[in-house]
């Protein structure tokens, strides 16, 4: 996909006059935040399960080779495959060539935010194979040429208008005065059209959100069901997934399971909780003929041990974006990449680089309700933070904030200058403003008077007048009916 | 005989913790009429306030920007000034909040340091909290006609657990009636240096912020953070609303004869 994380201002500024876009990300606040706030007073326990949640994520990365090794033997064990592969570019390798030993020609996916990291579907296009999206998110933006805003519901940036003009085009087959004005048919066509993929389909690719090491399972959570249409019907499973998916046991996933869902849509599980554990066995009526795991590390393994390595407990459930008032405002197209909101922050200049993703981890107020809703308890604004020193040290910061910020830093060093100086320009602003509450403009403060007006100060220093003997007023008894009757 | 006022009476002076007041850069600069309504809010809670010269900023600008040498300076200038004192307490839940849990941070390969400002830290509060947690103080005895709506400012909330305080302060104001704010826990998009470098987000999330204060109908919105307060006056103006805005310190403190953030006295009733 194209990277445009260095364009990001401008990219914020067109989301900010999208109207369409506007409409959508308003209905993701209407709807996620209060559906994730309900789930959890309906859980008393919800706070001690991400706790418990954070301590499983958090004792797998300290052992994730034997978990990763573990998972393998079983994995084989069952009669499947595992692929270790280090870059994306061994990933799309590994998962063209078990394509093309298939002679596969139509590909279904379901939905995984790692296929895009790794830019798979361009890949497998250009061998000749017919990839297929799945998701319904996913098959819409697909025919727009769109990449997802959202990791878990990749077309939220859309309305509807958006996917009948869509559909409109991408299925001329269909009689053109077809019902398409609810939500009900634009799905019963997809489902109709969707459905012949899937029969035809020589291989499915998914995605995972858990491995587990001790049964060699991989995991998928869908609302749909395309992932097991995806993963049952051809005759080739093949999962995609990320070394930190990895969990010990069964019920370290359902104990993850049990926050995930909650804090992505606020339902208790998705409507299906998919475990695989191998290609189809001899007596089982359906299934895959064959399993393989591509396991990718994708520079993942390098950051354990650093500031890092927290970010490696997501499970992806987007509880983050949905509740960051720069995301609501932006939407995610303008993050750039591939992760948006939060946890795209941390991750974009992981995998980029500070220089080049440098704006994501400072389009922050650091207001810190991604840490408060995130269910791995990851310290997101904490590794912004981290990535603007690493910025700092590069001396990439520049213009005017920066030479503010200089200067500042220099005088609030030297109290007795900075409160003679602070009296001088509160002074002067005082002046400036000639009676005024408030200026509308004010040189150098462009950033602020554009959109808002700037409070005059009062006047004279705070630190000038205690030092002049300013006292407050004589206090009054804090709490009446307290003992004053000692002072009679 | 010198009348003994009932505040000293009730802690004399041996009994009264000393408090560095950690007035903050913007009050300092912008509104000093908050220091003093925290100056007095602390006093009447049986504490005797001081106000050490050796403070300008806790850093957080600096901190907030990767600029850790410069955090560091300023953490050293601030806790050399305050570790005094008993407590010190700040009308900002981002300032307090930078001293109590990002100071140990800044010195993370300093151990000396790290101690102080761990020491710093433990004593360190956000004025509500202090009034009530610390020093259990459960009502004013003020009078303030108005209906209100209160921000909850992001990292008072968030870092210092500050919300309940503020609100139950209020409730014991004569004559304000405090009406909930709709998404009263959502950032209002100042985040310090942020306003200034992503203008228009900024400027999107503010516009958010009124719109909720415009569904309160409130004539008054109160927040414990100035930064906060100055963003949210300064969009309400602009926007041509009417409501006015004030720190709680200065509604606590009953400073009726002061103006409201960005007005005169000859504007509109405040």
């Amino acid at each position: 996909m194209k990277i445009t994380t260095d364009t990001f201002k401008d990219n914020a500024r067109g989301a900010l006059v999208n109207p369409g876009l506007q409409q959508s990300m308003a209905g993701v606040k209407r709807y996620y935040v209060p559906a994730r706030a309900t789930a959890m007073a309906k859980l008393p326990e919800f706070d001690a399960l991400r706790d418990q949640a954070r301590d499983i994520k958090n004792h797998t990365l300290e052992h994730l080779d034997l978990y990763l090794e573990e998972f393998e033997r079983k994995v084989v064990e069952n009669g499947g495959k595992v692929h270790w592969a280090t870059t994306a570019a061994e990933a799309r390798g590994a998962i063209l060539d078990i394509c093309q030993a298939a002679g596969a020609k139509i590909i279904t996916k379901g939905k995984s935010m790692v296929s895009e990291e790794i830019a798979l579907n361009a890949h497998l296009e250009s061998a000749g194979l017919s990839v297929v999206e799945t998701d319904l998110g996913e098959y819409i933006i697909q025919l727009r040429h769109e990449t997802p805003s959202h990791i878990i519901a990749p077309a939220v940036h859309l309305t509807r208008a958006d996917v009948v003009e869509t559909f409109t085009k991408a299925h001329p087959h269909l009689p053109a005065d077809r019902p398409m004005d609810t939500p009900e048919v634009l799905v019963a066509e997809a489902r109709g059209i969707l459905r012949e993929k899937f029969l035809a389909a020589d291989v499915g690719i998914t995605g995972a959100n858990f491995l587990i090491a001790e049964t060699g399972s991989t995991v998928i959570v869908t609302n749909e069901g395309n992932g097991d249409l995806t993963q049952s019907l051809p005759k080739v499973h093949v999962v995609l997934a990320t070394i930190e998916k990895i969990v010990p046991t069964l019920e370290d996933a359902t104990a993850i399971l049990r926050v995930l869902a909650r804090s992505a849509t606020g339902q208790e599980m998705s409507n299906y909780t998919t475990f695989s554990t191998g290609p189809k066995r001899p007596d089982d009526p359906d299934g895959p003929e064959a399993f393989h795991v591509v396991i990718l590390d994708g520079g993942r393994s390098e950051l354990i041990g650093t500031e890092l390595q927290d970010s490696l407990r997501c499970i992806r459930c987007g509880a983050c974006m949905n509740h960051c008032p720069v995301y609501q405002a932006i939407g995610g197209h303008a993050y750039g990449w591939v992760y948006p909101g939060p946890i795209g922050a941390v991750m974009t200049p992981t995998h980029l680089g500070v220089e080049k993703a440098g704006h994501l981890p400072n389009a922050s107020t650091f207001c810190g309700r991604c840490e408060e809703v995130c269910p791995m308890r990851i310290p997101l604004p904490r590794m912004m933070r981290h990535f603007r020193e690493e910025e700092f040290k590069l001396g990439k910061q520049s213009g005017l904030p920066k030479l503010a910020l200089r200067l500042w830093a220099w005088a609030a060093a030297r109290p007795a200058l900075y409160h003679f100086g602070a009296r001088l320009g509160v002074g002067a602003l005082k002046v400036w403003g000639m009676g005024r509450g408030r200026l509308t403009t004010l040189p150098l403060a462009g950033g602020w008077t554009a959109h808002r007006d700037l409070a005059v100060p009062e006047g004279g220093t705070f630190q000038a007048q205690w030092a002049a003997g300013k006292r407050p007023i004589a206090a009054k008894a804090a709490s009446p009916g307290t003992s004053e009757s000692r002072a009679a | 005989m010198q009348q003994i006022s009932p505040v000293t009476a009730k802690f004399p002076a041996s009994a009264r913790p000393r408090v560095g007041l950690f007035v903050t850069c913007l009050v300092d600069l912008m509104r000093p009429s908050i220091g003093f309504a925290a100056a007095q809010l602390i006093e009447q809670a049986g504490c005797s306030v001081d106000v050490p010269r050796g403070q300008t900023c806790c850093g957080q600008p600096g901190w907030n920007s990767g600029d850790r040498a410069t955090a560091a300076t300023l953490a050293r200038q601030t806790i050399t000034a305050f570790e005094p004192y008993d407590y010190v307490v700040a009308p900002s839940g981002s300032c307090a909040g930078m001293i109590k849990r990002h100071y140990v941070e800044v010195f993370v390969s300093d151990a000396a340091w790290r101690a102080r400002a761990e020491r710093l830290a433990a004593k360190t509060y956000e004025l509500m909290a202090f009034l009530v947690d610390v020093r259990s103080m459960s009502s004013v005895d003020v009078q303030w006609p108005a209906t209100a709506t209160y921000h909850d400012s992001c990292s008072g909330l968030r870092e210092l657990g500050v919300r309940r305080q503020p609100r139950q302060l209020l409730a014991t104001v004569e004559g304000l009636t405090l009406v909930d704010l709709p998404d009263a826990d959502s950032c209002c998009g100042f985040g310090g240096t942020f306003a200034i470098k992503y203008p228009d987000i900024s400027n999107k999330i503010v516009e958010a912020k009124t719109a909720a204060i415009a569904s309160t109908n409130a004539d008054l919105l109160i927040a414990g953070d100035l930064g906060c307060l100055l963003n949210m006056a300064g969009k309400l103006a602009r926007e041509g609303k009417d409501t006015a805005v004030r720190h709680v310190a200065e509604v606590l403190a009953g400073m009726h004869d002061i103006p409201a953030i960005g007005r005169t006295h000859s504007e509109v009733p405040q």
